[in-house]
């Protein structure tokens, strides 16, 4: 909301600095976002009169002047352009070193064909301050040759930004703003005057057929209007605060609403067939409003119509049929109360914000239609003439007073600031508030958002300087404070260290994936229905698409070795529509895995164990029970069929997948190489329930442990560690390991078959193994082997 | 000089001019051996008398001690020479480089969440989290911000098309508030509790990302104040940015969820021209907070004559970049290496009181 200083002042008599009204503006919750003086623009810019005008030596087209810029000094030889030019004129003259606002052009003595030029005359385009390029600017012959140009045109006026919070209903109007500024102490807020009007004949036939959108309908006509321009002084301020003047009757209305926060409407009587009523859209019902476009009215919208159809929006934007033209000469003037709710339902279905929505969406004052239409209707008396008519009321404004019982000792219980219950009471009043002498406040009509103490003491506080407030330390539990991380939140944190500690660089990748990527890995659950962009649509149910994609754009930027991982969640739906969060660790390993070397050559890739590597040992940082976990196969379609595995707790429970990445998944990121990738999924890792700090007893054995190795023909098919968990369990009383140590394949080993080795570890008790119980371990570890199809290498 | 002396001398010398370990040996073997001349010698002193061994028997032991510790020092010389010369053959270019560990690190939003756990948990806070995919009735509706109220028009809400089984439209939070709804119809006050996550606006420009992490603070108890928010907001910001000069300044505003609202400013000092927080320099914002709306405390099931508090809410991306100096919070999202390397942590950087907080 935009404004500028001397229109504060007409209702505000301060004699504050600029710079005290700024902070109090900010003290009192209007932030300050932005002040603008235009007169810093027009430094060096200053009335002067052209004192002779002679044809260029050179150019047709131009002129030579003397130009007295009405210091004493002699007049000046510039050279100019404009046809108006001519000796006698006053006008706007740029002395040297001024800086055209329009350009940025910095004015120099400069040679024009030939001849010495020394500043310019300026037209109103150059100074910004209108279109018109045609000439220079004309002033009457009586403004002063000498002064500053911008405090000649009344442009010494600072603009003020503040930022209106959506509960600041009465601060979408300047007097709102001097009255807060008046409680804060910054001045005294000037009475209202309402005018008298002479009414001459009933008021215009209106109605409203819509109590619930539109409880309130005032209006009043007025015949033998001139609608010319609207006076010099509205002008500037409307175009200060970026408002284009377009007519006295349209100006009037918008100035008001800016003034006082009270949009009205004006129509041109001579359109109108018949009453005019407030009445609900009829469905599809379309308007054409005064922004030139078509709209098609939502269900329960308002619409102001007469027998013809509708002509505007109810509160939101006039129609283009009925508005106030040039040749206007009956007008009625709408003044309504329409309903917040019904007016944001109505906005946010057509997407239309406009300055009467703003403000009748947050509640204009409801008992200010009376007064306000006496405004608008001496405004268009004296501005356009006429003669008014009666003011007609249909429907009731919502003019009911709220009461809160407020207790002053709430200002230091909630707010902190024990504060005198006089000085409480001077600033509600100021601020509007009637205080009853058992602290019952009745709320001014045009604060709709104050419902309960707490908003009392909001306003207290905020009026007496919120920054009055002290510090107070929260109460503290005696002693060292107490850890408050859950199960949950330590696993996470010590995946994430253990995998930053592993070599992976941690990202943090959008939630959100294209189409495409989200089918790549099986589809997305939850797709928006507005998204920002159609690469960012699908929540994901994978964390792998993210980190390819961050893959893919590090590769584009040379790097050589990739190793990316993330912590987040992959995004469910469950049965009851609520969404299902798992959190997920996801890594991916790309590039070299070992960069060339002196030490042993070639770069050397990942490959599926690199994945499994990672995988185990995020397992066990995150407290998983590693040794139980069983590999299986059925990593899902992201990874190659043959180099990829899950491990499972139990058959069902998967707590992670991993492998060398399917290769049309890494096509469809642009990765070429080998690439693997895993997940853990975190949320499925059992989680340890502290049962206190001790451990177990331990004694280290007395006896040292013995190896023995073995060497086994198995089927091709057998896995290595469906034999490593037969010769882990074929004595469990002695082997305590079984550590797969070699595997061949090839010359010396039969067809269809594999040598697998494994070295294991006995540890005896009491007393040493004697050669006999040694034979009897290895005819069990035999035993178990040939239960798979294993032969004894001799 | 007699013919021992004379012996003595001469394998003595024999022994010191040996050039190798064999000829050590073998003059060991010819002296010391069983037909060696010492041996020999020594044989003859158990045929003498007791008087003549007390006359011929020391020169002979002195003989026998004499080569021995000349052969031990000449093979120890020897020994050590042959040493030198195999390590000295060993020799290598030790500036030929080491194989290199990859260097991982931990991302500066994980490492200020981390901080700002720490922290809290000194001041008896604990960390909460919430679904992000939530409904408008967590999200809106139970915060006092009415269908229809101009508030939802500032949040850009990312809609799902669906509803959940209570008819709720889904949504993804705007804000980290709904979390503070899901605490307190969980767990009766007091409650004590920071909630940090992901948050979605459909926003982005140089300084907007649809995506970014909000830390939310609730307290409710009986007697919680205006002053014990300002109190935990100037601690916690002295904490993270380890500086003492740090001052919060609170500015009436507008939460729907909140009254009285306010959002709140820390300073700052221009170090270089850069904006360092702390000093007198001038005020940045840097979040919303409030005491909690008694319509919210309502809405959670609690009477708001019994329960008060306040909530607060901050950005943890910008709170990592005023720390740490970062200055575009697109490339957060971006996981270039060379981003990450430069600004992230070591992950034996873990946050402790005791330690400090900031790496």
């Amino acid at each position: 909301m935009k404004f500028t200083l001397n229109w504060l002042r007409e209702h505000l008599d301060t004699s504050a600095s600029l710079d005290d009204i700024l902070s109090a503006l900010t003290d009192v919750g209007l932030e300050v976002e932005g002040v603008e003086s235009p007169a810093e623009k027009l430094t060096g810019f200053r009335v002067a009169k052209i004192l002779t005008a002679a044809p260029h030596p050179q150019a047709d087209k131009l002129q030579v002047l003397t130009v007295d810029q009405g210091d004493g000094t002699p007049p000046l030889q510039v050279v100019c352009g404009a046809p108006n030019a001519r000796a006698g004129l006053i006008g706007v003259f740029g002395v040297e070193g001024a800086v055209v606002p329009s350009n940025g052009m910095v004015l120099r003595k400069a040679a024009i064909r030939g001849v010495e030029s020394n500043g310019m005359m300026c037209s109103t385009r150059e100074l910004e301050l209108g279109e018109d390029h045609d000439g220079i600017i004309e002033l009457p012959a009586d403004a002063p040759v000498g002064t500053a140009f911008a405090d000649y045109a009344g442009l010494d006026d600072p603009i003020i930004d503040v930022s209106v919070t959506p509960n600041k209903q009465d601060c979408m109007g300047v007097r709102g703003i001097a009255r807060d500024l008046a409680a804060k102490g910054l001045g005294t807020l000037k009475p209202l005057a309402i005018p008298a009007i002479a009414e001459n004949g009933a008021g215009p036939d209106v109605r409203t057929d819509d109590a619930d959108g539109c409880p309130a309908f005032f209006a009043r006509s007025v015949e033998g209007v001139a609608n010319g321009a609207s006076p010099e002084w509205m002008q500037v301020r409307l175009k200060a605060i970026g408002q284009k003047p377009i007519s006295a009757l349209v100006d009037i209305t918008n100035y008001i609403t800016f003034d006082l926060g009270r949009p009205l409407h004006v129509y041109d009587r001579a359109t109108l067939n018949g009453p005019l009523v407030a009445r609900r859209a009829v469905p599809g019902e379309q308007v054409l409003a005064l922004n030139g476009k078509t709209y098609t009215l939502p269900e329960g919208a308002t619409v102001i119509a007469d027998a013809d159809g509708a002509h505007d929006i109810g509160g939101i934007m006039g129609g283009e049929r009925s508005g106030a033209q040039a040749g206007t000469t009956s007008v009625l003037i709408e003044c309504a109360y329409f309903t917040p709710e019904s007016i944001a339902r109505a906005g946010q279905a057509l997407g239309l914000t406009s300055d009467a929505r703003q403000r009748f969406e947050r509640g204009v004052d409801p008992a200010f239609l009376a007064d306000g239409l006496d405004i608008a209707t001496d405004y268009v008396l004296r501005l356009c003439g006429g003669t008014a008519s009666a003011m007609t009321r249909a429907g009731e404004p919502p003019v009911a007073a709220k009461s809160i019982a407020y207790d002053p000792a709430l200002s230091a219980r909630l707010g902190g600031i024990d504060l005198a219950p006089a000085d409480q009471q001077g600033i509600l009043e100021r601020l509007g508030f009637i205080v009853g002498a058992d602290w019952t406040v009745t709320v001014p009509s045009w604060r709709r958002d104050v419902d309960g103490p707490a908003d009392l003491v909001e306003e207290v506080i905020r009026i007496h300087g919120i920054d009055n407030v002290a510090s107070v330390p929260l109460p503290r539990v005696p002693g060292v404070a107490r850890p408050t991380a859950t199960p949950e939140q330590l696993v996470e944190r010590r995946v994430r260290r253990a995998a930053a500690a592993r070599g992976f660089n941690e990202a943090v990748n959008w939630s959100f994936l294209s189409e495409k990527e989200a089918a790549a890995v099986g589809g997305g659950d939850w797709t928006l229905a507005n998204p920002i962009s159609e690469d960012l649509k699908v929540m994901r149910p994978s964390l792998l698409p993210g980190l390819l994609s961050a893959a893919a754009r590090n590769a584009a930027r040379g790097a050589t070795a990739i190793r990316l991982f993330e912590v987040g969640r992959r995004y469910f739906r469950n049965e009851d529509g609520t969404s299902r969060e798992r959190l997920t660790l996801g890594f991916v390993l790309a590039g070299d895995k070992s960069p060339r070397n002196w030490q042993q050559g070639k770069a050397a890739p990942f490959s599926a164990f690199d994945a499994k590597a990672e995988v185990l040992a995020l397992l066990a940082a995150a407290g998983a029970p590693v040794q139980n976990l069983q590999m299986m196969g059925d990593a899902g379609a992201s990874y190659h069929p043959g180099q990829s595995g899950t491990l499972r707790l139990g058959p069902k429970t998967v707590l992670a997948a991993y492998g060398v990445l399917h290769p049309t998944l890494a096509r469809t990121f642009d990765l070429s190489g080998p690439v693997v990738a895993g997940e853990l999924y975190l949320d499925a890792v059992p989680l340890k329930r502290k049962s206190g700090f001790m451990r177990p007893a331990y004694a280290p054995p007395a006896l040292q442990a013995v190896t023995r190795d073995f060497a086994f023909l198995v089927p091709e098919t057998v896995e290595a560690d469906a034999l490593v968990r037969a010769i882990r369990g074929a004595d469990k009383g002695s082997i305590v390991t079984a550590r797969l140590f070699d595997m061949f394949a090839g010359q010396g080993v039969p067809e269809g078959q594999k040598s697998l080795a494994v070295e294991v570890t006995l540890q005896p008790g009491e007393k040493s193994f004697a050669e006999e119980e040694l034979k009897a371990i290895s005819d069990k570890v035999v035993t178990a082997a040939e239960k798979l199809g294993g032969v004894l290498r001799g | 000089m007699s013919e021992v002396e004379a012996l003595k001398s001469g394998l003595v010398a024999d022994i010191e001019s040996a050039d190798s370990l064999d000829a050590v040996e073998a003059l060991r073997v010819g002296a010391l051996g069983k037909q060696g001349v010492v041996t020999a010698l020594l044989k003859t002193l158990g045929g003498m008398s007791p008087d003549e061994r007390l006359e011929k028997g020391p020169p002979i032991q002195s003989l026998r001690e004499a080569v021995t510790d000349a052969i031990a020092t000449r093979k120890a010389a020897l020994e050590t020479a042959a040493l030198d010369a195999r390590l000295a053959s060993e020799r290598v270019d030790m500036t030929l480089p080491a194989a290199e560990a990859p260097q991982g690190s931990i991302h500066p939003v994980s490492q200020v969440m981390d901080e700002l756990a720490e922290i809290f948990a000194d001041l008896g806070f604990t960390v909460a989290t919430g679904p992000e995919i939530e409904d408008d009735w967590h999200n809106f509706t139970a915060l006092n911000i009415p269908e229809t109220h101009p508030a939802r028009a500032m949040h850009d809400t990312f809609y799902f098309p669906d509803k959940d089984a209570e008819g709720r439209s889904m949504l993804l939070r705007t804000h980290t508030s709904p979390v503070q709804i899901r605490e307190m119809l969980k767990h009766k006050p007091p409650i004590r509790l920071v909630a940090p996550g992901r948050v979605y606006r459909s926003d982005s420009d140089a300084t907007h990302t649809p995506m970014f992490h909000q830390i939310e603070g609730l307290v409710i108890d009986r007697d919680i104040h205006l002053g014990h928010l300002k109190w935990t907001l100037e601690t916690f910001l002295k904490a993270f940015f380890e500086r003492d000069d740090v001052t919060i300044r609170l500015r009436p505003s507008f939460f729907p969820f909140t009254e009285p609202s306010m959002e709140f400013d820390a300073s700052y000092s221009l170090v270089n021209g850069q904006r360092v927080m702390g000093g007198t320099d001038g005020w940045m914002e840097l979040g919303g907070s409030g005491m909690v709306h008694p319509n919210v405390i309502r809405n959670c099931g609690l009477d708001p004559a019994e329960w008060q508090g306040f909530a607060f809410g901050i950005g943890v991306d910008r709170l990592a970049m005023l720390k740490y100096g970062m200055n575009d919070l697109r490339a957060f999202f971006d996981g270039d290496l060379r981003w990450l390397k430069h600004y992230g942590f070591s992950a034996l950087d873990v946050p402790t009181l005791s330690g400090g907080v900031g790496a």
